[in-house]
């Protein structure tokens, strides 16, 4: 099958850069799948996990906070606001964001539109979790 | 003329602190190292981003829906000031040296009849504009207890911003930091934050493949989540540099400061040298002129 680069950036490192055949990312309107010669996008990410197929077949997850993806026939590169290994996740972490996102819709002080924005966080956050108790 | 018990005692702390100056000098170092791996682990990931932010600017831009942030509320009478200095000091000029530029630039803005405020990150920068504007600094960040700094430490100071942004409190934001050259030169930065200012030099290369490109959801949605997210990388950026040049201005300065300590060993070693072959010669002056005198 075609293999394509993919490359996997969070702020602080540049996490995963190889050849792969199939990224199975959570962008905010659905997951998606990307295959070499995708057509050209941009879209954001919610919290979710990334499933990257390495072209030699290994299976690897991660677990991605937001960011967005930018998708070119020749490759992909996602843009991650923060990432871990799924088999390295923190609970706690992301306990503590839910905690935070909870908080600062408490806190009321924020314009509706910045609310619903906290809102749909947290909801996929949550869901995020849940996901993660299950593996 | 001090006594011989007493340069020596000189010689002994001076010598005392050439040892730590020394060890600070090597601690330096290689906090420097890793501030530099630091910054450059960083550096792919705010590169992409000032790409696909330019290539959406560019789609948005045409019709006018480019959200505020990116825009400005179109006045410039309130400014804010982000000013990032180290948390200590014994770093040379470094700390001093973004004081002053900010000082410089908050002068002139009042001098316009402007409005300034200042969040200060880092102590060192704190203590300095206190002295003069101390009305004028609605924030202070703490950054003393974090050893290593994350992503997490400049998200918060870019949703500080932003939130300040949406209620109203300011119109224009710049950020002061000082840019890391090389170990011995580090040049005080200033860096619109709000309204960006489109990095022009990606857009006439990246033109042809902006055209093509799909959004999901469209480029104005996503355009409002990037940029708020591209406030908190240039924040980064901004503290990274800010470490390594830390790092770089300590280490030059406790160089000098060990090399000076050394200079001062030696010019005291041979004042004590010399004193010392005074009082033999005294001594000696003074047993034969006794035997003479027999």
């Amino acid at each position: 099958m075609a293999d394509f680069n993919f490359e996997l950036v969070s702020p602080e490192r540049l996490l995963l850069s190889e050849r792969v055949t199939e990224v199975v990312i959570p962008a905010s309107e659905g997951e998606m799948t990307v295959m070499a010669n995708h057509a050209p996008t941009m879209t954001t990410i919610k919290p979710g996990v990334v499933t990257v197929k390495a072209a030699d077949g290994k299976v690897s997850r991660y677990v991605v906070f937001g960011g967005f993806a930018d998708i070119l026939p020749t490759g992909c590169t996602l843009l991650a606001e923060s990432a871990v290994r799924a088999e390295e996740v923190d609970h706690a972490a992301i306990e503590k964001r839910i905690e935070a996102a909870k908080a600062e819709l408490e806190d009321g002080a924020h314009s509706d539109e910045h609310r619903t924005r906290v809102e749909t966080f947290l909801a996929e956050l949550t869901q995020l979790n849940g996901i993660l108790v299950a593996f | 003329m001090p006594s011989l018990k007493d340069l020596k005692n000189r010689i002994a702390s001076v010598k005392a602190t050439q040892k730590i100056t020394k060890a600070m000098k090597m601690v330096a170092a290689a906090k420097l190292r890793r501030a530099q791996e630091a910054a450059e682990a960083a550096r792919p990931y705010s590169q992409r981003m000032s790409v696909v932010l330019s290539n959406i600017a560019q789609a948005v831009g045409s019709d006018g829906s480019a959200p505020g942030l990116m825009t400005g509320t179109g006045r410039d009478q309130t400014h804010l000031l982000v000013v990032c200095t180290a948390e200590r000091g014994l770093c040379g000029g470094f700390n001093s040296q973004i004081a002053r530029f900010a000082r410089d630039h908050l002068r002139k803005l009042l001098a316009d009849g402007k409005t300034v405020k200042i969040i200060c990150v880092g102590k060192k920068g704190f203590d300095i504009l206190r002295r003069e504007f101390a009305s004028l600094i609605i924030e202070r960040v703490d950054l003393r207890e974090v050893k290593k700094i994350g992503f997490e430490n400049a998200d918060q100071i870019g949703k500080k911003i932003i939130g300040l942004f949406e209620k109203d409190e300011f119109d224009v934001c710049t950020l002061f930091y000082s840019e890391f050259k090389s170990v011995i030169s580090q040049v005080p930065t200033a860096l619109q934050l709000i309204p960006a200012a489109a990095p022009a030099e990606a857009v006439s290369t990246e033109a042809g493949a902006a055209a093509i490109y799909e959004y999901e959801p469209d480029a104005g949605e996503i355009l409002s989540d990037l940029i708020p997210r591209n406030i908190s990388v240039q924040v980064f950026r901004a503290l990274l540099e800010n470490v390594a040049g830390e790092m770089g201005a300590k280490m030059s300065a406790m160089d000098n400061a060990t090399r000076n300590a050394g200079e001062m060993i030696n010019k005291l070693t041979l004042s004590y040298n010399r004193q010392r072959q005074a009082q033999i010669t005294k001594e000696l002056i003074e047993i034969i002129s006794g035997a003479e005198a027999l």
